[in-house]
């Protein structure tokens, strides 16, 4: 399949699930109620779930495909570097502390400082070096201290109810996002998804090592700096948000690179595209499924992401014994 | 060539890593139509030279130019439009076909995922599969190129990027006579259409037959430098590699044979 046509469905897949997202609610198709309470559940209730659910799953696949290019390692995912998981903790603070009850955007503001110490975090201990593996130690030594911390504020939550909607948060999930949310993240997203995308050309001359990719023009510190801000500002705004939402940045680049002959570079638009079509597709089944909302999403993603998983290693041993 | 073109300088080269003192007082000048042999024991430095002036590691001590200009702080891109630089690890990280790791020596002149290939790139892309042999490979992923195929893969990746040197770390490890062959009569081709060729290599018959040129290497320092024939006498490669080697002639070609560890 040649890239363009690659793009063009999964951008058309991507609008369909937008779509879909918008159409299709916990009642079905149809839209009960006065004509103003359904502008309200168009405009308030859906429209910021299809558009979070957009940003966020592109950013979830174009920063799993930048990071495993990056890294070389098809391992590699989003939270990687430690950033979601300060996000993560940020939030759960906010919940444990009684803040998040303060004013409405106390948890996104929270998620994003937690998210920022982390980024913090790990420029300083990955210093001015320019190898991955520095990179890799210090983000699992970053997401380490934080999911302690975060399972620290679990142990000591105030009561019992508090423990669950931290719980509930850390799961992930689109509801109940006012578009204020929107606009407090989607720039972020936007700002750390275009730096990501910038790096296609050095992605790819990384495929022949750093040596050579020095050779072919990359600039490894650079290109480094763009990795981090990019990740930080996008991952950071789509967990502050969202919470954690397994597994996409994982499986989408994965899913989508035989299509690309495994060219790096040319992975980063249709990871985006299908990473959102990808999240809004499974955000709707979510609907179906469990309408009442007891489900999350993060735990969706996960329990397709891990069969998933399970095929892509049974599959990866029977052509290793072909 | 569109690079920038020029004489390749390296005065007083030092490098240290680690506290372990690399190269010292390694001065070098290479003209264009040079084809030189950069020859030694393991360890005597080559890559590291080689690294040092193909502006990858910057030198603790001394310069390197390019046509008078400092390679430190010269543009990366500029840089890679001048120098092919190819390395002697053979990884490509992700399943590439051949011809797209060819297409890989394009980045530095502006080809890439965003821009795609000018009629330029795809000239050169098919010049260098064509001078490597490896036109019937373009389409296969790299992952099933046997360690040869792969080696002049990456090879034509560097022609491709059209600079005016070329600096290659043991591009034959590796390979067969016949490809070994190939690859110097190329390099010397390339030599003769004025472009500048330094090769890192462990086959003294090699050097001895195709390049004008040696540096002897020896514990970081150059142990004995100038036209091949005056360099590569039994006596140098004797003292340098601690062996008894015959240099002689076997039907009409110059050949060298190492005959055994000096006690």
């Amino acid at each position: 399949m040649s890239s363009h046509r690659l793009v063009a469905l999964l951008g058309c897949a991507a609008v369909a699930a937008f779509g879909l997202s918008l159409l299709f609610g916990v009642g079905g198709f149809t839209l009960s109620g006065s004509a103003e309470a359904q502008h309200t559940i168009l405009l308030e209730v859906r429209l910021p779930r299809a558009l979070l659910g957009f940003m966020v799953g592109g950013t979830l696949g174009l920063t799993g495909a930048v990071l495993q290019g990056y890294l070389r390692n098809p391992l590699a995912e989003p939270g990687i570097m430690g950033i979601s998981g300060g996000a993560a903790l940020g939030a759960v603070i906010a919940i444990h502390s009684g803040m998040a009850q303060t004013f409405a955007l106390a948890l996104p503001l929270a998620g994003l400082t937690g998210a920022a110490l982390a980024t913090l975090a790990l420029a300083i201990l990955a210093g001015r070096g320019t190898g991955s593996v520095t990179l890799i130690l210090a983000g699992v030594a970053v997401s380490s201290l934080a999911g302690a911390l975060t399972s620290l504020a679990l142990n000591l939550a105030p009561n019992p109810f508090a423990a669950s909607e931290m719980l509930y948060w850390l799961m992930g999930s689109l509801t109940d996002r006012s578009l204020t949310q929107v606009w407090l993240a989607a720039p972020l997203m936007a700002i750390g998804c275009a730096v990501l995308a910038l790096t296609a050309r050095d992605l790819d001359a990384l495929s022949l090592g750093e040596d050579a990719a020095q050779n072919l023009g990359v600039d490894p510190g650079r290109l480094r700096l763009m990795v981090v801000t990019g990740t930080a500002l996008a991952v950071g705004a789509a967990t502050a948000v969202c919470g954690a939402i397994s597994f996409v940045g994982l499986m989408v680049p994965h899913l989508l690179r035989p299509f690309t002959n495994g060219e790096p570079g040319r992975l980063l638009l249709p990871s985006f595209l299908g990473g959102a079509a990808l999240v809004l597709f499974a955000d709707v089944a979510l609907r179906a499924i469990s309408p009442l909302g007891e489900l999350r999403l993060g735990v969706l993603t996960a329990l397709i992401g891990a069969p998933f998983f399970l095929w892509l290693v049974l599959r990866g041993r029977s052509e290793m014994a072909s | 060539m569109t690079g920038l073109m020029g004489d390749l300088t390296g005065e007083d080269i030092g490098v240290t890593l680690g506290g372990r003192e690399i190269l010292r007082n390694v001065s070098i000048a290479v003209r264009p139509g040079d084809f030189i042999a950069v020859a030694g024991p393991n360890g005597a430095g080559k890559s590291t030279l080689l690294r040092v002036l193909a502006g990858l590691t910057p030198p603790d001590a001394g310069t390197v130019t390019l046509g008078g200009q400092n390679l430190r702080g010269m543009d990366r891109r500029a840089l890679g439009r001048s120098i092919a630089y190819l390395p002697q690890e053979r990884t490509v990280h992700w399943p590439l076909k051949a011809r797209a790791v060819v297409a890989l020596g394009r980045l530095p002149h502006g080809a890439g995922p965003l821009r795609g290939e000018s009629d330029v790139d795809r000239e050169m892309i098919a010049a260098a599969l064509q001078r490597t042999d490896t036109d019937a490979l373009a389409e296969r992923p790299i992952g099933e190129l046997s360690g040869g195929e792969r080696a002049r893969v990456l090879m034509a990746r560097a022609l491709a990027q059209d600079a005016a040197l070329l600096i290659a770390d043991e591009p034959t490890a590796g390979l067969d006579p016949a490809h070994a062959l190939q690859l110097f009569e190329t390099f010397t081709r390339i030599a003769a259409e004025g472009r500048t060729v330094i090769v890192a290599l462990h086959d003294l018959s090699l050097a001895l037959r195709f390049c004008a040129r040696t540096v002897l290497m020896k514990s970081g320092a150059i142990a004995a430098s100038g036209l091949t024939r005056d360099v590569l006498t039994e006596h140098e490669i004797g003292r340098v590699y601690g062996i008894t080697a015959k240099v002689g002639e076997i039907a009409g070609v110059a050949c060298v044979i190492p005959v055994s560890v000096r006690p």
